[in-house]
């Protein structure tokens, strides 16, 4: 059952993390200030990609939540961070960002941490 | 186009700048990764916290979630949960998310010490390894530009 909830929870990061990064580049860029909350705020009723996103974002979060019930925490963070590899992946070639042979390196030893973590 | 100052008459001048609006840039940046981190870490633990004094299993059932928000340690939780995707969605519209990704990740180690300190989880010697893999990570992502798509190199 664990491993189940760790992947609905990883699939649908992956998906709400690429359509809010696609959606957010489009936009330009935002603050947290109280005018900026209420400008992002706008944006996820009216944008399709980001409230598509924040579908996604529920069911993750709601798996999420049964994992943290279930699961040490400091397993089901770490665990759930599987969606890095996916992420790096589809940034590069759905989102068209640079990975280049440094950051691919940064990232692959960040991952290698996280492993490591949810041992 | 490139981002690079153009090297023009005022290209000194011009290139001084640039390098200002680049500095304060990456510090809004860095400000943002910072809030996100420590929203996530300290909401995941009043969340997990919360979530594991609740009777009732979380299974499929909606009305055991409904109910778990009645917990304050929950409500609190989320509540930071929220606030921290906010800011995660300002990160995204000014850095890559290949970049965001593993520079945030630096939460993961949070995570294991506020276990550690709050909920008494147990930390072995692999996971103080993970941490040193995972700060070595970020710091080498974090020698990389932020920003290498176009749409967001023209704002």
């Amino acid at each position: 059952m664990r491993w189940l909830l760790v992947a609905i929870t990883v699939v649908a990061t992956a998906l709400s993390d690429l359509l809010q990064s696609y959606e957010l580049k489009r936009a330009g860029e935002q603050s947290v200030g109280a005018r900026g909350i209420a400008r992002l705020a706008g944006m996820l009723v009216r944008r399709r990609y980001l409230i598509l996103s924040i579908v996604c974002l529920a069911f993750s979060f709601f798996a999420f939540m049964a994992l943290v019930q279930s699961q040490p925490l400091s397993f089901a963070v770490p665990a759930s961070a599987a969606s890095f590899i996916l992420e790096t992946i589809a940034a590069k070639f759905v989102l068209g960002e640079q990975v280049g042979p440094r950051r691919a390196a940064g990232t692959m030893l960040v991952l290698g941490g996280i492993l490591l973590l949810a041992r | 186009m490139s981002d690079r100052p153009r090297k023009t008459t005022f290209g000194k001048a011009l290139g001084c700048y640039h390098q200002g609006v680049d500095r304060t840039k990456t510090v809004r940046t860095y400000v943002l990764v910072l809030l996100f981190i420590g929203l996530r870490g300290f909401g995941n633990l009043l969340l997990a916290y919360g979530t594991k004094r609740l009777p009732a299993v979380l299974g499929v059932h909606p009305a055991a979630y409904l109910q778990s928000v009645l917990d304050p340690a929950v409500a609190a939780g989320i509540a930071m949960l929220i606030f921290s995707m906010f800011t995660r969605l300002a990160l995204l519209s000014r850095a890559d998310l290949s970049f965001v990704l593993p520079v945030t990740a630096v939460g993961y180690v949070l995570a294991a010490v506020l276990g550690t300190v709050f909920l008494h989880e147990h930390v072995t010697a692999a996971h103080w390894l993970a941490a040193f893999l995972i700060f070595a990570g970020v710091a080498v992502v974090g020698s990389t530009p932020q920003n290498t798509t176009k749409e967001a190199g023209a704002q």
